[in-house]
């Protein structure tokens, strides 16, 4: 009976006019035609002076820049995410001073701006002149001038990883705390230590989850190394605003330091979806 | 026959909610001990206090005559330090509800992990070893697949191939099958027999499978409530229980 009634009914195609969007089609041509006037209006400006842009594009002071700039996003990403494991694993020690020196931390570096920390490590020689190795309110071995030993690059790269690490310290936390307490357990019951377990067993499990924000991280570190310009670092901003400062073709060099951001952004995302995909299994 | 597992008014508190009260149980080498009883009855806890993953609170626990997770010394109880209590735990093997397979790493390497990293074995060695134990619960072919493409049967199977690589001299079962898919429970029942019958395997399980208990075990020890209430060879607690609470428990299970 059902055969009778149901089969024919699911095999008859349905030859249904498809439904009209003509709203979409006008909101659609608006946009469109909006962008097409204010890209046509800029491409076509004789002010942006497009031959500048040309000529600086692969200047070698640029270039440099860019170099600098790759550089500095590496080397804080690197204090940034040693930092932030040790973070972490403070943060979830038993012992409460530990725990709370860490979110102590974490408290302070995400609470003061960045561009505030870059200063504070810029002007540290001010207050402490010398950096020594020795015996705390005893002898001192080796003594160094702070000027010398916090340039403008490790002002940077210090200000930059110390405050990513705060940032850093929560991903890994939240990785790790992700992770099956079962694993922990399975781990223990065969005999590892706890340093072990964390590092065989807990942190490769934990990736999944600390790998999407970080690529996250470095991307927003990249943009974020232009803040450096306020401390002299030569990196791609600063030696744009050099040649700007002479020039004064200011929005032509933005948009060459516009295009390699963007350039350097695409090819991180990219390598981040690659990365994803390879710890998602 | 020599004392394997020895406890001693065993206790073990959650804040204010004591879990076991006093627990007193003897295993010797070679006995299969079953551990019955309703959720809640404290076993699994028991359990997990033998390979020190809970803290005791009172009371003695021993492994092979040492106090596990401490040490005795002029009759003061001393916290062993994390690398003394991992020594003790290699002796130990354990299998869980859940399996806690590790997902990152497939069958073959979740079999040699331990051997390898813990007792630095010489790892052609221990690869041999763990095809061999793969092949012993039926799940050779498996050899090279993650945990999350086999069964929850298979999986369980591996986890128990994973506990015997370290070659324990007790082996401990969490409710093995009770996570399993009805068909499935029986090929894992079917790898615990065959460890008591060829290897006369020491082993404590926690279970709700009266009848593998009824088959399988020696003692049949049944809790309720934190405290020992029967123990016993499987005719006697099964089929002819002393106690109103075993009773009212296996009619319920049986």
């Amino acid at each position: 009976m059902s055969q009778q009634t149901a089969r024919p009914a699911a095999r008859a195609e349905i030859q249904a006019v498809p439904l009209r969007h003509p709203g979409r089609w006008v909101g659609a041509g608006v946009l469109g035609f909006v962008v097409i006037f204010l890209v046509q209006g800029w491409v076509a400006n004789p002010r942006m002076q497009w031959e500048v842009v040309g000529e600086y594009l692969f200047s070698p002071a640029v270039l440099s820049g860019v170099g600098t700039t790759l550089l500095l996003t590496l080397l804080a990403m690197v204090v940034g995410i040693a930092g932030g494991v040790v973070l972490a694993v403070l943060r979830m020690s038993p012992n409460p001073l530990l725990s709370s020196l860490s979110g102590f931390y974490i408290w302070v570096f995400r609470g003061v701006p960045l561009l505030v920390q870059l200063l504070f490590w810029y002007f540290l020689s001010a207050v402490v002149p010398t950096i020594g190795l020795g015996v705390p309110w005893g002898p001192t071995f080796v003594q160094f001038d702070t000027n010398m030993i916090i340039t403008q690059l490790t002002a940077a790269v210090l200000g930059l990883g110390l405050h990513e690490a705060a940032y850093m310290g929560e991903i890994v936390r939240a990785g790790i705390a992700s992770v099956d307490p079962g694993q922990t357990e399975a781990a223990h019951a065969l005999g590892l230590t706890r340093a072990q377990t964390l590092r065989k067993i807990v942190l490769p499990q934990a990736m999944r989850v600390i790998i999407p924000p970080t690529g996250n991280q470095v991307v927003s570190m990249l943009k974020t190394t232009s803040l450096v310009f306020a401390i002299a670092v030569p990196e791609l901003l600063t030696s744009i605003q050099g040649i700007y400062s002479r020039n004064f073709q200011q929005v032509p060099l933005l948009t060459v330091a516009c295009f390699w951001y963007l350039v350097a952004t695409t090819v991180m995302n990219a390598g981040q979806h690659y990365i994803e995909r390879r710890f998602s299994r | 026959m020599t004392t394997l597992v020895r406890a001693e008014g065993v206790h073990k508190r959650y804040g204010t909610l004591d879990v076991l009260k006093g627990i007193d149980l003897e295993l010797a080498e070679g006995e299969v001990l079953a551990l019955i009883g309703p959720s809640g009855s404290g076993k699994s806890t028991f359990l997990r206090c033998v390979n020190h993953l809970e803290r005791i609170d009172a009371g003695r626990l021993y492994f092979r005559d040492r106090l596990i997770g401490y040490e005795e010394r002029g009759g003061k109880a001393y916290e062993l330090p994390d690398r003394a209590i991992a020594a003790q735990r290699v002796d130990i093997g354990m299998v869980f509800q859940r399996f806690n397979l590790f997902p990152h790493m497939t069958a073959l390497e979740n079999v040699m992990m331990a051997p390898v990293m813990v007792k630095k074995e010489p790892k052609a060695e221990v690869r041999e070893r763990a095809h061999a134990l793969l092949a012993r619960v039926g799940l050779a072919d498996k050899a090279h697949s993650r945990p999350d493409q086999l069964s929850g049967g298979q999986q369980q199977r591996v986890a128990i191939a994973r506990a015997l690589a370290m070659r324990p001299g007790l082996m401990l079962f969490d409710e093995p099958t009770s996570a399993l898919d009805p068909e499935l429970v029986g090929e894992v029942l079917d790898v615990m027999r065959d460890l008591v019958r060829a290897d006369g395997m020491t082993m404590i399980i926690v279970t709700h499978e009266m009848g593998f208990a009824r088959e399988v075990c020696d003692t049949i020890v049944f809790m309720d409530d934190g405290v020992v209430v029967e123990s016993g060879p499987p005719a006697s607690v099964l089929g002819d229980p002393r106690h109103e609470r075993t009773r009212a428990f296996l009619s319920k299970v049986l």
